[in-house]
């Protein structure tokens, strides 16, 4: 039965495909004028009388539906198209594959919206949607109505992008931002009120060409995605960083259509980038206040992020592996040593966001949506790793992956209980409760101090709503780092983001973290292999997938510390690798789940696919964001793009700048199943 | 004449289905997704549960009789089709699943069988009810396009 309706499905959704692939251009268009009309939605369900009914619901609701009654043939169907769909609906109870894992790889490894639906209401499960990432959960029997809205988490999905894009364009804005965040209570749903307010209001401000106009490009960039920037970065090792110049660069890459002047705007943002990774402490003073310092926030997910940049600057190379100890032992928010540990990564990944998948409708954020993904990584990556998830980054494995999911979904159930996480937690990447879960969990690494982190003013109102990453503007938000494991990361990047452009809601911290180096003191060891990680998550959703595999980065120049790395994860980065390599990974010592923290554009190679499947929109998946080991898996709730579609060189910068510590581990994709999210405390 | 009276049969056994519980909102739904372009939508969505439900039942009762009895199995099979009947509004059999999973967590055996024995006879209920429906609807129908 499976074969014929799979067979049956198959020519569905090729010819939906097919035809998708052949009017994309025309479809987008036409989609854009009558949006929601049109809107491409996937629904997963094993139970052909539900698939037929809600394939006719959505239908009626005018949207352009494709049925799947297995999780496999979805997730190929999203492979193989990747931009073919808007927002995908599935089942929790599946044969072939159960609901969330289908739900992590999507987010993952496409980012798009997924909806859960079940006919278990049971808070526990709803929960777990929540964690995994989920932008909304249905209880079945599903109603129409229920579905009509659903195109709101697309659209909200992407204009966090489409703000975080924007938002690392203007570190004021972020600060801001923060600093309507900071008043807000931290609480959640106190926080919601004025992350709400203070959310319209920059939508007011900003966003009101770019929300009319959701049809319009903006201005043409050149699309740096994963591949490009690959390309680049070989380019550059090539040359060497310290000869390699626009011209040279050019010639090397060879790429039609490529002019002098984007190579040296984003060579210039790499600069940036790498210097930030060899933390350079521009505001070592801040590293002390910067924790709590609301201007500086911008912080994301710092408490994982710091492992995570930490470990990405080691993996650079540039980041000497004392410093990287010392971040570590400083823990966040001393300044010890290097606290400068900008979030780098996190710029890193916005700027060499992978493409995002065109905005549908005609939106012309693509970039945005880049940007956003880029966010998602970070704050998919509930850059609060505990303790638990530093030991896992570590030893690889397990906590990360585990601390990750688990953050990540657990970010709208902790950002409740910790504005931190909540913060953290913002990436919007997907609009998902993900977001809201790395919030919520980021809480709880982070507080070393005890307190919430959320200085910089993210408001903690992580929307435990669906994915309403917005709220995170993510200032900074300087994830403390409960326990002594703290993610060294630097997260008060004060010296750099001045005001951490609050990225489009999503990330909180991660798009446009002023990353202040905070780094705990405990936070040590444990930290280690999570320092330095880059935005770039690897896309390796699933662990059984994984082969271990050294990530040998060859290329790149950087040496990461493998050694600090300890953290079994493996990263399967086969695209990564190369990337990786180039910022200076030396795999080593990823094992363990095999995860790669690739810079996770959007794109996440599944782990399964080290061979390369990578879903990365645009290929392979620069890990510029610096996996920082394997095993971070970046889940990208926010599309991680580390390329952000038309990401203007100057945004890139500023994102760049602002990323810094947002990168991390927004989305570890790490194996939730080790780490049990019920035990967070919500 | 004819054609009112039987669409007022029609309407009054409709009625009864919902006042006696044997069907739901849902099964309203499915009603209103019907159009011209789906004209049987509804007949289509039942024979497609009667199709699925055969399966499904079939799965139960293999589990059930299986020993030992896996239980989380078994809670499976009988969550899909908790699923499926509660996707068309069919009342009184969703809610024997219910008592059926209560039991199946409590790993009490014999408590599914007997539950089981309920789920099946809502079932075949339900079942006879509808299709004496749906043929009415399409008799009325087939009058009204006379």
């Amino acid at each position: 039965m499976n074969s014929s309706i799979g067979k049956a499905y198959m020519s569905t959704a090729s010819s939906s495909a097919g035809r998708k692939a052949g009017d994309a251009a025309a479809a987008a268009a036409a989609a854009a004028d009558q949006f929601p009309a049109g809107l491409r939605v996937l629904v997963v369900d094993d139970d052909p009388t539900c698939l037929m009914i809600l394939e006719k619901m959505l239908r009626t609701c005018l949207y352009e539906v494709t049925k799947c009654n297995r999780a496999e043939t979805a997730l190929s169907m999203l492979r193989e198209n990747k931009n073919g769909f808007d927002v995908v609906i599935s089942d929790v109870h599946m044969p072939d594959m159960d609901g969330f894992k289908l739900l992590e790889h999507i987010g993952l490894e496409m980012d798009l919206p997924v909806i859960m639906m079940s006919a278990d209401d049971g808070k526990h499960v709803v929960m777990k949607g929540v964690t995994h990432g989920a932008c909304d959960y249905l209880i079945k029997p599903v109603r129409i109505e229920a579905l009509k809205n659903i195109w709101q988490h697309v659209v909200r999905k992407r204009k966090n992008e489409w703000k975080d894009f924007e938002q690392s364009g203007s570190v004021e804005e972020g600060d801001r931002q923060l600093k309507q965040s900071e008043d807000a209570d931290y609480s959640s749903s106190a926080n919601e009120g004025n992350w709400k307010s203070s959310k319209r209001r920059k939508d007011d401000e900003d966003e009101t060409d770019e929300r009319d106009d959701t049809s319009s490009l903006k201005k043409p960039r050149v699309v740096w995605s994963v591949e490009l920037h690959q390309q680049f970065v070989a380019a550059v090792n090539q040359l060497g960083i310290d000869k390699a110049v626009p011209k040279k660069i050019l010639e090397l890459m060879n790429v039609p259509g490529l002019t002098r002047e984007n190579v040296a705007s984003h060579l210039q943002k790499y600069r940036l980038y790498l210097r930030r990774l060899s933390g350079v402490s521009q505001h070592p003073g801040n590293l002390n206040n910067s924790f709590m310092s609301p201007q500086e926030a911008t912080f994301g997910p710092l408490s994982s992020l710091s492992g995570l940049d930490l470990q990405t600057l080691a993996a650079t190379g540039q980041l000497p592996a004392q410093s990287l100890v010392t971040l570590q032992s400083s823990g966040l928010g001393r300044p010890t040593g290097k606290s400068g540990i900008p979030m780098p990564l996190i710029d890193q990944r916005n700027i060499f966001s992978f493409e995002n998948p065109k905005l549908r409708f005609g939106e012309g954020q693509q970039q945005h949506v880049n940007n956003n993904k880029q966010m998602n990584l970070l704050h998919g990556i509930p850059t609060t790793m505990e303790p638990k998830q530093l030991a896992g980054l570590h030893h690889g494995a397990q906590s990360m992956g585990n601390m990750n999911m688990q953050v990540a979904s657990h970010g709208s159930q902790s950002s409740q209980n910790n504005p931190l996480l909540m913060q953290m937690a913002q990436p919007q990447a997907r609009g998902q409760m993900l977001n809201d879960s790395s919030l919520g969990h980021a809480p709880r690494l982070l507080s070393p101090m005890g307190q919430p982190m959320l200085s910089n003013g993210i408001a903690a109102n992580v929307p435990t709503r669906n994915g309403i990453q917005e709220n995170i503007r993510a200032p900074s938000y300087n994830p403390v780092p409960q326990t002594s494991s703290m993610l060294n990361f630097p997260m008060n990047h004060a010296s750099e983001l001045p005001g951490n452009s609050y990225p489009l809601g999503s990330t909180p911290g991660i798009s446009s973290l002023t990353p202040k180096v905070a780094f705990r003191e405990d936070v040590n060891s444990d930290i280690k292999g999570s320092v330095g990680f880059l935005p770039s998550y690897d896309i390796f959703n699933d662990l059984d997938h994984h082969k271990p595999q050294n990530w040998e980065l060859q290329n790149v120049g950087m040496t990461f510390d493998a050694s600090q790395h300890s953290n079994s994860l493996q990263g399967n980065l086969n695209h990564a690798q190369s990337v990786l390599v180039q910022q200076g990974f030396s795999s080593g010592q990823m094992n363990g789940q095999n995860r790669s923290a690739t810079v996770v554009s959007k794109t996440m190679f599944s782990s399964g696919d080290s061979t390369g499947h990578v879903n990365a929109q645009n290929g392979n998946q620069p890990l510029n964001s610096l996996l920082v080991d394997g095993t971070v898996r970046v889940k990208s709730e926010t599309p991680t793009n580390l390329y952000p579609d038309d990401f203007g060189q100057e945004d890139l910068m500023s994102a760049l700048l602002k990323q810094q510590d947002v990168i991390a581990p927004a989305e570890h994709e790490f194996d939730f199943d080790g780490y049990s999210l019920d035990n967070i405390p919500v | 004449m004819d054609r009112n009276r039987l669409q007022h049969q029609v309407a009054c056994m409709r009625r009864s289905l919902f006042d006696q519980g044997y069907l739901d909102e849902p099964f309203i739904q499915l009603e209103e997704l019907q159009d011209d372009a789906n004209p049987n939508f509804v007949q289509e969505i039942v024979t497609l549960f009667y199709t699925n439900s055969a399966r499904l039942i079939q799965n139960i009762e293999h589990a059930l009789n299986s020993r030992p009895i896996d239980f989380n199995k078994l809670d499976d099979h009988m969550h899909q089709f908790k699923g499926s009947s509660s996707s068309i509004g069919a009342k009184k059999v969703t809610n024997e699943c219910t008592v059926f999973r209560d039991y199946c967590s409590a790993e009490n055996a014999e408590g599914c069988s007997r539950s089981f024995q309920q789920v099946k006879q809502e079932y075949a209920i339900l079942r006879r009810k509808l299709e004496v429906y749906l043929q009415m609807v399409r008799q009325a129908a087939v009058s009204q396009t006379a």
